[in-house]
């Protein structure tokens, strides 16, 4: 027989084991995924995939060079868009409206809208940016990821800007500085590693996105940075390459799957890490 | 925070110079999924040639049927013909590029390329629901001394407006009523079974992948991914193999009518070497945009000239040269060639 | 002391204060967009209507989202039952049971699983997991548990591996590190001292875990499901590979499906017939209203714990 103590005991033992088991279940999928795009994408990778575009099934040596730059370009554009959008509203919610009913309001509108599915948003962009203007476009795509972005740049820039302590600013402000100075040359200042950090993330947010850019920046089987047309992005091409029965298709999208991978992780641990250097807490996104 | 913002505004300017340079010389165009194995190849080679990048997009011939309609690309591609009337009311011309055939693909272990053979009533069986396993007496009966397992059948068809799906229903529904009641014909119908793809790639994926699975691709999916594909029987009576010569019996039994804006379908056509399921492709255009449609024209032209050797070697059947010049005719009337 | 009498300031403040504005702006603009591209088919087949009907048939004009309905509704409540009890575990692993060493580790690596595209998921649910799926798991399922009565039914037909199944374990392994992370959150609001005296009295660690750390957390843990449930409602890439696409109600686990986002990332560019692409967007318009009710009952559950103990 078994005393109280170690029933007691076993019980802990047992219940503990299991989440020991839960945690190193979620660790062996990482390891699973991460493990099989390393080793199908590096064995797909080859200096043609970046030098060239896209050739017909069958024929040898074509790359994703269109998708690549297209990529580069619509998410650079939705980050010129949405950045400052969001750094700037963030701004409106810690300073001038610090405190204030709307800011909660907002705030919490924001945290919301960052996990709206973003298959609606690229419904949204279709019907306002795509149909009335007549073809898909680069612009269409870059605005229906910056509407992603702007919530994630928004809540970070809020949430930073708070942590600046108000002290800081009264002392501006006995100065005689005007409140647009003490925000831009004392409290943006202060905060500049957080917002940095929101910025990277949101772009590592968006940089996966396949969703909004189906109906928006639509795909481009050529090389082309015109942005008032149909754009290729590395998410669109890997979603008609994985689904097409080419085994050619199939290794160049395991091959795009872990660049854009590899570029998120990169972008995900720099800003934690930014972060962690800065302020040396856990980051709250 | 001077200086990022500096950066930023670099960069867009940098992008803005950058993103108008490239603009131009390009035609987008959007659609079938049937014809894309051809209308790649053909860009492909007609860039080299001319400068000229034809972005085509296979989306599915329902998807080129609605963009052309809201004219979000400069083409539409639809395997489906519309109906004079339809071209009216959005303003559309049409004309057929090439002909194909739709051809049932299936992967059953021990059963290679052209060995299973079907007939009309098995295919529409099978699409119902009705017939679950390969072992069944009726594909028994026309397969004598076929080992066919007991596996049950994973009918996988698209998920996407297609007009890969609207030959191949349209063919169903000419051969069962039972079909034609209870499914219809369209780009999309509403599937009593099975598994849908995304496109020829996404059905052809599919088969390829799954055991014991069938579905229908256009010929050159079947080939270029080594499928098995099945032999069916015709309107003759007669077993056939889907080939250039059987395409081309099933095309040459068409007479293609510029006054119906060519309207036609080419299934479960008469004769004894004709391969039942096999369908023009078409082009659909915008009257308004006469710019854009001279381009299009252009390249269809150069094709019709230069290209019928590209589309043989994907076992496409390149439009006779009479029909050629009807479609050459029919540009005229409308001032794009 | 908030001056506003300088010209620039009162210009700063309001494009910020447009800049903000723009969230509730997009919120707007999104709902009436959807709604009147919609119009069409709210007109013909009306609310219930629509939401009731199995019916999903471009060649009658006959729409109704039941069918859609019902393949989100199975892939996310499925995946939510497998994600969150491995999600708590390992909350309770990296907060209670890791060494100090391991803890940050750990966190951080699962973490970056959520930051994965979900892109990335599908594919690989497609190319690895469904293979995996048709040929061990599955049948397994149907030999082990297969013959009950009643359960029985959930695990009938042939195993593909392109099924509500697969769909839902890929959904889950998504949002495991989502949940995970947001559980862990709230334990660590746990107070030290309430814990530490718990031990003083003799308590083991699982008793701390499951009588002071579970109870104390569990508006945040609460709130960190829902705001999971939100997020695999909306899921599209991860399960457009796997989930075959077929827009039917059926017992089995192992037939195909079609969900709301599926079904628009494949027929949206496709839709030919007005009526169909308006019975698509009315599909978003569901989505919309469905994602952000729950989103907003998960912020709510979560501000309401932080407020309780701050």
């Amino acid at each position: 027989m078994m005393t109280i103590e170690q029933v007691r005991k076993l019980k802990s033992l047992i219940a503990l084991a299991f989440c020991t088991l839960a945690a190193f279940f979620g660790l062996f999928w990482l390891i699973f995924i991460l493990g099989d795009v390393l080793i199908h994408g590096i064995g797909a990778l080859n200096p043609s995939l970046f030098t060239n575009d896209p050739v017909p099934p069958g024929i040898e040596g074509g790359g994703l060079r269109n998708a690549f730059v297209g990529h580069l370009i619509i998410t650079s554009f939705a980050t010129l868009i949405g950045v400052p959008v969001g750094v700037l509203g963030g701004t409106f919610l810690a300073e001038y409206a610090r405190g204030r009913k709307i800011a909660r309001v907002i705030s919490v509108l924001s945290d919301i809208m960052v996990s709206v599915p973003s298959i609606v948003i690229g419904t949204f962009i279709y019907a306002v940016l795509v149909k009335p203007v007549g073809h898909f476009s680069g612009w269409a795509g870059a605005v229906a990821l910056a509407i992603i972005m702007i919530p994630v740049v928004l809540r970070t820039t809020e949430d930073m800007l708070s942590l600046v302590p108000w002290t800081l600013r009264e002392a501006a402000f006995a100065l005689g500085a005007p409140y647009y100075k003490v925000i831009i040359h004392v409290v943006y200042r202060a905060a500049a590693a957080g917002i940095l950090t929101g910025i990277l993330l949101s772009i590592a947010r968006v940089v996966g996105e396949t969703a909004p850019l189906l109906f928006t920046s639509f795909n481009n089987s050529f090389f082309s940075a015109n942005m008032n047309g149909p754009v290729s992005s590395l998410t669109v091409t890997i979603f008609q390459y994985a689904m097409g029965p080419y085994s050619s298709w199939h290794s160049q999208a395991w091959a795009a799957s872990l660049m854009i991978t590899v570029f998120i992780l990169v972008l995900t641990v720099l800003g934690r890490f930014i972060l962690r250097w800065r302020y040396g807490k856990r980051p709250t996104i | 925070m001077n200086k990022i913002i500096s950066v930023f505004i670099g960069l867009a300017i940098s992008f803005l110079a950058f993103g108008s340079s490239f603009a131009g010389n390009t035609i987008n165009g959007a659609g079938a999924t049937f014809p894309y194995p051809v209308y790649s190849a053909w860009a492909y080679e007609y860039n080299k040639v001319s400068g000229v990048k034809l972005n085509y997009q296979s989306i599915g011939s329902g998807g080129g049927i609605r963009q052309i309609v809201n004219k979000t690309v400069d083409f539409g591609a639809s395997d489906a013909p519309l109906k004079p009337e339809e071209l009216k009311k959005n303003n559309l011309i049409q004309f057929p590029a090439v002909i194909g055939g739709v051809v049932p693909v299936v992967n059953i272990r021990g059963i290679k390329a052209g060995e299973l053979r079907l007939d009309s009533d098995i295919l529409s069986m099978i699409y119902l629901g009705e017939i679950n396993y390969w072992d069944n007496e009726k594909i028994k009966q026309i397969n004598p001394g076929k080992a066919l397992p007991h596996k049950e059948i994973t009918v996988v068809h698209r998920s996407d407006g297609s007009g890969t799906t609207a030959i191949f229903t349209d063919y169903l529904s000419v051969i069962s009523s039972d079909w034609k009641e209870k499914v219809g014909a369209g780009t999309s119908v509403k599937w009593p079974v099975g598994i849908g793809g995304k496109g020829n790639e996404g059905v052809a994926n599919y088969v390829k992948r799954l055991d014991y699975s069938i579905g229908y691709v256009e010929f050159a999916y079947a080939k270029q991914n080594s499928l098995a594909h099945t032999i069916l029987k015709n309107s003759a009576g007669q077993f056939v193999e889907p080939s250039f010569n059987s395409f081309k019996a099933a095309a040459d039994s068409g007479d293609f009518d510029p006054k119906k804006d060519f309207y036609l379908w080419l299934n479960n056509a008469p004769g004894k070497k004709a391969w039942p399921i096999a369908g023009a492709t078409f082009i659909l255009l915008a009257k308004e945009k006469k710019g854009s449609n001279i381009n299009v024209v252009k390249f269809y032209e150069w094709a019709f000239e230069k290209g019928d050797k590209t589309a043989e070697e994907l076992v496409y059947i390149p439009l006779p040269v009479s029909l050629k010049n009807k479609v050459r005719a029919y540009w005229k009337s409308y001032n794009i060639y | 002391m908030r001056h506003k009498k300088n010209p620039v300031d009162l210009i700063f403040l309001l494009v910020s204060g447009l800049a903000s504005l723009s969230v509730i702006a997009l919120i707007v603009g999104i709902l009436f967009t959807l709604i009147s591209e919609s119009s069409l088919s709210i007109e013909k087949f009306g609310l219930w209507g629509f939401i009731s009907s199995t019916d999903w048939n471009p060649v009658k004009e006959s729409f109704g989202a039941a069918t859609n309905l019902f393949g989100t509704a199975i892939t996310t409540v499925l995946s939510i039952l497998i994600a969150v009890p491995v999600a708590i575990g390992i909350a309770i692993f990296v907060t209670e049971i890791a060494p100090n060493f391991l803890k940050g580790p750990i966190g951080a690596a699962i973490e970056l699983l959520a930051a994965i595209p979900s892109i990335i998921y599908g594919m690989w649910g497609l190319f690895t997991l469904a293979p995996i799926m048709a040929n061990y798991i599955e049948p397994a399922l149907q030999k082990s548990i297969g013959s009950l009565p009643l359960v029985g039914m959930l695990f009938e037909g042939t195993p593909m591996g392109i099924d509500l199944l697969t769909a839902s374990v890929i959904l889950s392994i998504m949002i495991i590190p989502f949940t995970a992370s947001i559980s862990r959150d709230a334990f660590n609001l746990t107070p030290a001292v309430i814990k530490e005296s718990a031990y003083a009295l003799g308590a083991t660690k699982w008793e701390v875990v499951r009588s002071i750390v579970l109870p104390y957390s569990k508006l945040g843990v609460f709130g960190g499901i829902v705001l999971s449930l939100g997020r695999a409602l909306g899921e599209t890439m991860a399960v457009a590979f796997v989930l075959g696409n077929n827009h039917q109600i059926t017992s089995s686990l192992f037939d195909a499906a079609a969900t709301i986002t599926v079904t628009l990332a494949n027929e949206f560019t496709e839709a030919d017939t007005d009526i169909y692409l308006s019975s698509l967007f009315y599909l978003a318009l569901l989505l919309f209203l469905m994602s952000f009710i729950i989103l907003a009952l998960a912020k709510f559950f979560i501000l309401k714990a932080e407020r309780k103990y701050p």
